[in-house]
């Protein structure tokens, strides 16, 4: 019953190790499917050669991994800025050493052979260790390049790359409700890792991370711990922070039509070394849930345009009935009241437009009001920057607003699948 | 060159060995006189051929000195000939491979340089010894005498400084306290290992309530001299006033003693005659001094109450830079160990550039307080970035 809700606690049930954390709970056996190009897994057995295992998803195709790739459960977020002491061939130095650590990572091998614990006594090891023992647990690592890659903030051409500029990857405008702060926005370059062991995420981070030392810094990281969406049809609908599905009507990685209109940026398309690629737009959304937790059922149910329970569109019919937007009640109003989210964000609000969203719930403890500091983590993948810009843009009379703070965002041009020999975005400084 | 690319050179000390007639390239004729007075340093050439060069010292001052070559950095002693005593004339013999070097002496072998001067070694680099147990031998002699510099240095500037503060000289005690601190933290790994003399030393407020200690040393003095404001805090959110009031002049003095004592007892430790250091124990000092730099002052929680951060900064750069090139030698032996070094040399030179803005050690350095975040975080990626291949060296250095 995929419209069904995890029974609460379902999760605790399966070892972290087990097979079933890849897929999260109510899905398993789930079939990965190959549509995205990079979605192939395969299991593997634990680091430890005992009989548990977890899936490997292959770091090579024709797209990047951890875009299609079933929804994992864990999420760190990396955005970093270049040192101004690194040249263009220095740039291609840390891409293709972050490419190489990243495809060893993502197999549940440690960042060089023998890295942990095989090394020197009078050395520290080349691999952090947090992650011995455990398996791959389904990691994806996804690289991104940001506008000020191409040109910093002076303007200055850093790398020669200006000219190979995407035309749309440019810095987000000022949208309704935006508060951001610059500690958590921008970023030259960034680094997506998902996995359903939130310590095989974090791990993963901190070597590149490491790797990047004198290369390139950490400017801003988040950590995400639930999914948010689902991008196969394999996966249950999860909830985000408000307590509502979420992800009903996304792009999903069967969907191959959908994915080349929506998703991948086209051959055909400008620039052509990011052919295959996409666009990533990362916004860290503040939720007042203090404020929401005193909110009515049916006006929580009215805002969202969906029931809490099933995530049915108020319009009727199951969680995956198209929403009816002229349906209206007995008074005459639409059932899907013009300020719903559901109605602002849906692509017959926006020309049709849609995106493939990944995002994530996020706690960061709290602030000095003790309110939690919680919200999500919204990721969306597109063919086009635009794509977002309209949705968010139909949004700004969304009645949720009142209930969420931009307090980040970033985009970055995601390059097409890396294969074997090469590193991650070699076409752009072919 | 670099101050640190000049370590690269083999350098062998070794005194009066011209008596044995073992000599290759200078003979007894080609000495260099170097006259030594209490407060001159007179040799004779400034411009020497490369190989074993040896100085004819002849001491007509009034008390025991000490003549030194210095490295380019005027900072790595990489020869001197100690208790010259006065009326004594006394060769000494370093092997000196090219390039840029200072010579110095050092009245009653405490203090700064006396007669700095530049001293050219020109001609061909010699080859460089591939016996690791002479590079060994060669790194830690370089480094010891490193060591005792800076705490024969350091006593003095230390009784000047104390004596100011005891006496209610604020100002100057002030204007000394940054200067004074440079040779303590250029080798403070070394007093760290003997156990109770760097806290006694350089202990902050929070650290010493945290142990239960008296707090004493510099710090104490340093609050003294910066006294909080009604509400300050300290390092830890703690009211800065709580459980702390000004020094008494009796306090004053007492705490002014005892960093005189606690310094002369490091001195006396360093030059004792069985005083000496491991090789991995140099190699690790750069490391820790690095790990001091990234723990404590980039956090600017050292001095607190003075702002003086970015010097002691500087000056432990400035000891893991000797460190690293007292043992580059033996790192070279491997091409892997040669590229290490010359990242490390890379990263060591950026790090450089990014203090440089903010001041110098002779200068002196903007109040760490006055550095945007975005500042601070420009010097803290240097010094990661320097701090993570300068964790290779000993694996390296030691070949394991």
């Amino acid at each position: 019953m995929a419209e069904q809700a995890p029974a609460p606690g379902s999760r605790d049930g399966i070892s972290r190790r087990g097979i079933l954390g890849l897929f999260g709970a109510g899905a398993a056996g789930a079939v990965v499917g190959a549509a995205g190009g990079a979605g192939t897994a395969v299991a593997v057995t634990g680091a430890f050669g005992g009989p548990e295992a977890s899936a490997a998803y292959d770091f090579h195709g024709t797209h990047q991994a951890g875009i299609t790739t079933p929804a994992q459960d864990r999420l760190h977020f990396a955005a970093f800025d270049v040192s101004d002491s690194l040249d263009r061939a220095g740039l291609v130095g840390l891409l293709a050493d972050w490419t190489d650590a990243a495809a060893r990572l993502t197999q549940g091998l440690e960042v060089e052979e023998g890295g942990a614990v095989g090394g020197s006594d009078h050395a520290p090891p080349a691999d952090t260790g947090e992650a011995l023992g455990l398996p791959a647990a389904g990691l994806t690592i996804t690289f991104g390049f940001g506008p000020t890659l191409f040109e910093d903030a002076a303007g200055v051409d850093r790398f020669g790359i200006a000219a190979r500029r995407p035309p749309a990857l440019q810095a987000l405008p000022r949208f309704q409700g935006d508060a951001l702060k610059a500690e958590w926005t921008g970023g030259d370059l960034c680094i997506q890792a998902c996995a359903d062991d939130p310590q095989v995420a974090v791990h993963a981070i901190r070597n590149l991370s490491r790797i990047a030392f004198g290369r390139a810094s950490l400017r801003w990281s988040q950590l995400g711990f639930g999914r948010t969406s689902s991008t196969s049809t394999s996966q249950s609908t999860p909830r985000n922070l408000f307590g509502f599905k979420d992800g009903t009507a996304n792009v999903k990685a069967e969907d191959g039509e959908a994915l080349a209109e929506h998703v991948w940026v086209d051959a055909a398309d400008e620039p052509a070394w990011l052919a295959g690629g996409s666009y990533l737009v990362a916004r860290k959304i503040r939720m007042v849930i203090e404020n929401w937790d005193r909110v009515q059922l049916g006006e929580q149910e009215q805002l969202v345009g969906r029931s809490k329970g099933e995530g049915a569109p108020l319009s009727g019919g199951t969680e995956f009935a198209e929403p009816d937007f002229e349906a209206t009640g007995a008074t005459g109003a639409p059932l899907m009241a013009a300020t719903s989210h559901v109605r602002l964000a849906h692509a017959a609000s926006n020309g049709g437009v849609r995106m493939l969203r990944r995002g994530y719930n996020f706690v960061d403890g709290n602030d000095q009001l003790g309110r939690l500091d919680a919200g999500l983590f919204f990721l969306s993948f597109q063919r086009s920057p635009e794509q977002f810009v309209t949705v968010q843009r139909s949004l700004a009379s969304d009645g949720l607003n009142e209930y969420l703070k931009h307090v980040g965002s970033a985009i970055f041009a995601v390059p097409g699948g890396i294969r074997p020999g090469e590193h991650v975005g070699q076409p752009l400084f072919a | 060159m670099t101050p640190r690319a000049l370590a690269a050179s083999a350098i062998t000390v070794v005194a009066a060995l011209a008596l044995t007639g073992c000599v290759a390239k200078a003979d007894l004729a080609a000495a260099i006189p170097v006259a030594i007075t209490d407060d001159a340093c007179g040799v004779e050439v400034a411009t020497a051929e490369a190989g074993a060069l040896t100085f004819r010292l002849t001491n007509s001052g009034s008390e025991v000195n000490e003549f030194e070559v210095l490295a380019d950095d005027k900072l790595r002693i990489v020869g001197e000939k100690e208790n010259v005593a006065p009326g004594q004339t006394v060769d000494f013999t370093a092997h000196l491979e090219p390039g840029t070097y200072y010579t110095a002496c050092k009245f009653q072998q405490v203090g700064a340089p006396v007669g700095l001067a530049e001293f050219t070694v020109t001609g061909e680099a010699g080859a460089l010894s591939e016996d690791r147990q002479v590079l060994a031998d060669q790194a830690v002699t370089e480094y010891l005498a490193y060591v005792r510099s800076q705490a024969a240095e350091l006593l003095p500037a230390v009784e000047e400084f104390a004596a100011a503060y005891a006496a209610g000289d604020d100002e100057a005690a002030r204007s000394l306290y940054a200067t004074t601190r440079i040779p303590y933290e250029r080798i403070e790994p070394t007093a760290e290992a003997f156990g109770d003399l760097d806290p006694q030393i350089d202990f902050r407020e929070v650290d010493a309530v945290a142990d239960g200690l008296e707090w004493t040393g510099f710090h104490r003095i340093e609050k003294d001299l910066w006294p909080p404001a009604a509400g300050d805090l300290n390092s830890d959110g703690r009211d800065a006033s709580a459980d702390w009031a000004p020094s008494t002049p009796e306090e004053r003095r007492a705490f002014a003693d005892q960093l005189v004592a606690d310094v002369a007892e490091l001195h006396d430790l360093v030059t004792a005659e069985d005083f000496s250091v491991s090789l991995d124990a140099i190699s690790n000092g750069a490391i820790a001094l690095l790990d001091e730099v990234a723990a404590g002052k980039i956090t600017g929680e050292e001095d607190w109450w003075s702002g003086t951060d970015l010097s002691d900064f500087a000056a432990n750069v400035q000891g893991a830079g000797v460190a690293f090139g007292a043992v580059r030698a033996l790192a070279e032996t491997t091409d892997a160990g040669a590229e290490l070094a010359a990242g490390i040399d890379a990263r060591f030179d950026d790090l450089e550039a990014a203090l440089a803005t903010y001041g110098s050690l002779d200068d002196g350095f903007v109040d760490y307080a006055t550095l945007t975040d975005a500042q601070k975080k420009g010097l803290s990626d240097a010094v990661n970035a320097l701090a993570e291949p300068l964790s290779q060296l000993t694996a390296t250095v030691l070949g394991a």
